[in-house]
């Protein structure tokens, strides 16, 4: 047993050290109970990848899942970084998430929205870059996404509160608010039968293009419910490809606010990265249409 | 995880002596000790704790090489999963003896993996490999019937976590891909297996709310 025991505690301590690289701050447990802090055990992938919004899930939708690695009795960090170059944009986010016991996720993410030469067209000034904190918190109420009855998925709720930079910006755009929360219940489940995954998400939300351009607007200034679908094949382990779907309220005179898709390709190399290639259609942002492009992401996790 | 032992040992005794906790397993050959009460009184020779505590050794059945378990009702129920239907899973694994080269590879493989080793080191090997391989030719309608024990109470008292039991599902993965079976194939069997979770694992749950087992 005192071997047992001396083994737990030196993978624990590796785990320490690789969760120190992410910087989190302040250690969540005492270095005693620290065999059991960071498990770094779940099934890879399963841990899915970063929204834009920093949840964990698919590019687009939010999922059921946990951020991080850790499962029912433990804590897990991941950490991303997220560009999209469409024709006349550029996009980049970066985040952290906590997953709690595999139950909670508390995550932060910041998008950088480069304007470039829009921004000079719309008397903004060439390469003016909007900017927008989003704080997060995803519960799983019930379920499992790959254990337990094929029935019942895991099933969570989520809220997201997004806090424009650009407030004088947005709302000279026609916004009502420079800030605005959204809510989230999703449902996903791997299929293990068919290697399949399915999300469905319902969102309430008066976000503007995510609410970079604000939230409400001279159109409709209330929440107004949005859904998003993902559908995964996975090839391997480490491997799998799918498509998401997710529409997007319409609230704004001046710009017409289309549904955006994606196509993905999620690769775990090895345990704790997980690389996703997409092809993103968003359609017309801010009068200027037909935004598709490509999206590379990295993740980090424990 | 040393709840589950092949001893079965004299009431309240056993506290005194934790070393007799551990599972001890006799190879039929040493079970020919002296009957009690003929020996002579040598003050040199070894005290036989075992003897003094009253501990009751159980010994593997010459003939299958296993320890005898208590009885339970056997039924192809117990296996927790109901066979597919057709030949495709079977074949898909090599028939009867791919399925015997992938249970005794996951055997292997859990009994040798740090993560899991120590929940498996107490327990007859011998009889796993051959329940697992019957649960496994079961489901997979390979032609076999299951006469182990169900899920529950052949796992009750484990202690094994989800992040054990992950462990496990990748050393099954690991097994039937060395093994030559496909991923679509490994993933439809891991279906059956999937929502077994709660009879052989411990939900983390109780722990959430504070309450440990
Ligand atoms: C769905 C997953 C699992 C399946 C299908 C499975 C299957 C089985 C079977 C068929 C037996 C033999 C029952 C008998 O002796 O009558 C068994 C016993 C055992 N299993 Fe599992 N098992 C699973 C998960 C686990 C996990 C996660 C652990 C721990 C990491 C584990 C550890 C053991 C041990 C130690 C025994 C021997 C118990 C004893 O000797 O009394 N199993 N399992």
């Amino acid at each position: 047993m005192a071997t047992i025991l001396t083994t737990g505690r030196r993978r624990a301590a590796t785990r320490w050290s690789l969760a120190g690289l992410l910087a989190l701050g302040t250690p969540l447990a005492s270095p005693a109970q620290a065999d059991e802090t960071f498990d770094d055990a779940k099934l890879l992938l399963t841990n899915g990848v970063t929204s834009v919004e920093g949840a964990s899930g698919g590019g687009l939708a939010s999922w059921s899942t946990i951020a991080g690695r850790g499962t029912e009795r433990a804590i897990g960090v991941s950490a991303h970084v997220t560009a999209i170059a469409l024709p006349d944009y550029g996009w980049q986010s970066h985040g952290v998430s906590v997953g709690i016991h595999d139950r909670l996720e508390l995550s932060y993410a910041r998008q950088n929205f480069d304007t470039r030469k829009v921004g000079a067209a719309l008397g903004l000034g060439h390469g003016f870059k909007f900017n927008q904190d989003i704080f997060s918190a995803k519960l799983r109420l019930a379920g499992d996404l790959v254990y337990g009855p094929q029935w019942l998925p895991a099933i969570a709720v989520g809220v997201q509160h997004k806090r424009n930079l650009d407030g004088a910006i947005v709302r000279a755009v026609g916004a009502r608010s420079a800030q605005g929360t959204d809510f989230t219940l999703s449902a996903s489940k791997l299929f293990l039968s068919r290697s399949v995954l399915v999300n469905a998400t319902a969102r309430l939300t008066k976000a503007n293009q995510f609410g970079l351009l604000g939230f409400g607007g001279d159109k409709h200034g209330k929440h107004s419910l949005q859904v998003e679908g993902t559908l995964a094949y996975q090839l391997s382990r480490r491997l799998a490809v799918g498509g998401e779907y997710r529409t997007k309220p319409d609230n704004l005179g001046i710009a017409r606010e289309d549904d955006a898709l994606d196509m993905f390709v999620a690769w775990a190399p090895v345990r704790n990265l997980t690389v996703t290639g997409a092809y993103v259609d968003v359609g017309s942002i801010a009068t200027f249409g037909g935004q598709r492009g490509g999206l590379v992401q990295l993740q980090l996790a424990f | 995880m040393m709840r589950k032992t092949v001893l079965s040992v004299a009431l309240g005794i056993a506290i005194m002596a934790p070393s007799a906790v551990m599972a001890q397993e006799v190879p039929p050959a040493a079970e020919s000790g002296e009957a009690p009460g003929d020996a002579q009184v040598d003050r040199d020779a070894p005290v036989d704790w075992d003897r003094e505590f009253g501990v009751v050794r159980k010994t593997r059945d010459p003939v299958t090489g296993e320890i005898p378990v208590d009885p339970y009702v056997q039924s192809d129920a117990n296996a927790g999963a109901s066979p597919f239907t057709g030949e495709g899973m079977a074949r898909a694994f090599g028939g009867q003896p791919g399925i015997r080269r992938v249970v005794d590879r996951f055997v292997e493989l859990n009994t040798t993996d740090p993560r899991i080793k120590a929940i498996f080191g107490e327990h007859d090997m011998v009889r796993l490999r051959r329940t697992l391989f019957e649960q496994f030719c079961l489901i997979l309608n390979a032609g076999c019937h299951y006469t182990g024990r169900d899920m529950k109470s052949s796992h009750k008292g484990l202690g094994s976590t989800r992040a054990d039991l992950n462990a496990l599902v990748e050393n099954l993965q690991q097994a039937m891909r060395e093994n030559g079976v496909g991923f679509a194939a490994q993933n439809r069997f891991l279906s059956k297996l999937a929502p077994m979770d709660a009879d052989v694992s411990e939900r983390g749950e109780k722990r959430l709310l504070g309450k440990r087992r």
